[in-house]
């Protein structure tokens, strides 16, 4: 194995983290304030299918983003027809089956943060003549600082780590598709374990540390307030 | 004139009660609902807040409507000018003081308003302070503040100096009362304190299982007579007036509020906050069944 081979892997895995992450950020954290605040009816199916790939074998959910990528179907000829892109083994499938797989890990410390602050944080910026908008980001995120970075940091571990629908959708095209842990998989398939561990001894110390900084900082905070 | 015409069914743990309230009183007023916790007294406030929805009703500011059920109206609470003091204060641990109130302010609203807010609560030493590190009445005092940075035009207060000790409650009544004239506002309070009410407010509205039973000033809704045979009480004066040659002192006395005269000698070195021992000496005590 080429060390050429084994960087473009390594950052093809971070850059689908970086993605992903930046992704649920964006829509994860909308979705957290809504389902902290609803009280419809709609929204325990909601929560169930965010909740989903928590049980779920990883390569139930693959299986079917499989078939909906696929351009036979009509979710993937869309894509193809339409907006001009493939899904199925490519890397921005690869990010929607990752932001799919990870929705919970951002959702779920984000909302249950947003729901122990107390209600009359939110009521009195309400009083304050203040939008959700502005409560949102002015009163409520800079006071979960803590749970929201627990959420950046464990989905974008869990995104370097996830093995089975990054296989199922995107297979293993080099500097396409084949993240490091599909690496590993495939060095030891080729008895290849000098490879294998350099993949897997840099993906261990890479989690460990981001791990360790986000205790630590979260440590330091809450010493601070 | 504020009026307030609200019924609503609450779920509470004792199960279902309906509340039905009406009171109304005019600008100016420093009014307060009074009744044990449980009663509801909460509940109207939040409704005036626009926090709450009434099931049905009409709730109307100087004319403007800003809740009426059978109109369809029913304003956020964003647009109605209210200033609301929560019991938890709720000021936000990210700000600091200073910043507290200065979120308050509205787009273009005047930032001058902050500094002469902070001046009149005696905040200027502790602008940069985050709330975690100030003391109970500290956070009383930004609460009440930050709730009156946009010139409301009423401010609720909902039970706001339970959480705090004896002497800083005496010494902040003062001070909301000082800022109720000061600022012209029209004040509503929310609380089970005789006392309390009898230092600030000029009317009451007592409620009972979610309804008013009785509506007065508060002498006439706490004072009753004692009477008593070489009884002994202790109590706290909350008001002293002159009356012709004695001097009328209203006292409280556990949750009873009594007034009783003083002569010119008793009188003298008393002030509001004194406590004091009142003996009390009649040759025929007189007994009242009340409970048989």
């Amino acid at each position: 194995m080429s060390d050429a081979a084994f960087w473009s892997t390594m950052a093809l895995t971070f850059k689908l983290a970086s993605v992903t992450t930046l992704i649920l950020l964006l829509f994860g954290i909308p979705l957290a304030y809504y389902l902290s605040m609803s009280r419809s009816r709609i929204k325990p199916v909601v929560e169930t299918v965010v909740s989903m790939p928590l049980v779920l074998p990883p390569t139930v959910l693959g299986f079917y983003l499989l078939v909906a990528f696929s351009p036979e179907n009509a979710f993937g000829r869309f894509c193809e027809e339409v907006l001009g892109f493939r899904l199925v083994f490519s890397f921005w499938g690869l990010v929607l089956g990752s932001v799919i797989f990870s929705l919970p890990f951002m959702v779920h410390p984000v909302q249950s943060a947003l729901q122990s602050l107390p209600a009359s944080l939110t009521e009195a910026a309400q009083m304050l003549g203040k939008s959700k908008t502005t409560i949102l980001f002015r009163v409520l995120l800079p006071n979960i600082k803590p749970s929201l970075l627990t959420g950046i940091v464990i989905t974008f571990a869990h995104t370097v780590g996830e093995f089975g629908v990054v296989l199922m959708i995107g297979g293993n095209i080099p500097g396409e598709t084949r993240v490091a842990s599909i690496a590993i998989y495939d060095e030891v398939e080729a008895l290849n374990y000098a490879a294998a561990n350099h993949y897997a001894m840099v993906l261990f110390a890479v989690t460990f540390s981001i791990l360790l900084l986000v205790y630590l900082v979260n440590r330091s905070f809450l010493q601070k307030m | 004139m504020v009026e307030i015409d609200v019924s609503k069914r609450l779920h509470s743990a004792e199960g279902d009660i309906k509340l039905k309230v009406s009171a109304s009183f005019k600008r100016g007023d420093f009014v307060a609902f009074f009744g044990e916790s449980g009663a509801g007294k909460t509940t109207i406030l939040r409704m005036v807040a626009g926090l709450l929805k009434p099931d049905s009703g009409r709730i109307a500011v100087d004319g403007e409507v800003w809740f009426d059920s059978h109109e369809g109206v029913d304003l956020p609470p964003q647009k109605r000018e209210v200033g609301f003091v929560f019991q938890d204060y709720a000021l936000f641990p990210n700000m600091s003081v200073e910043e507290n109130l200065r979120f308050a302010l509205q787009k273009g609203g005047d930032p001058a308003i902050v500094d002469e807010l902070i001046d009149t609560v005696g905040l200027g030493a502790l602008v940069s302070r985050y709330p975690s590190a100030l003391s109970g009445g500290q956070r009383q005092r930004v609460a009440v503040a930050r709730a009156l940075v946009r010139r409301p035009k009423i401010l609720l207060l909902d039970e706001p100096l339970s959480a705090l000790d004896h002497t800083m409650r005496s010494k902040l009544q003062e001070e909301l009362a000082d800022i109720h004239r000061r600022f012209g506002l029209t004040t509503v309070l929310v609380s089970h304190d005789p006392s309390e009410i009898f230092r600030l407010c000029n009317h009451v509205f007592k409620i009972e299982d979610g309804a008013v039973i009785k509506e007065g000033s508060p002498s006439e809704l706490f004072v009753k007579e004692r009477i008593g045979s070489s009884f002994k009480f202790t109590g706290e004066v909350l008001a002293i007036e002159k009356c012709e040659m004695v001097y009328l002192l209203s006292v409280a006395i556990g949750t009873q509020i009594v007034k009783i005269m003083a002569t010119k000698n008793e009188r003298e070195g008393l002030k509001t906050g004194s406590r004091i021992q009142i003996v009390s000496k009649a040759f025929h005590p007189m007994i009242f069944k009340i409970e048989s």
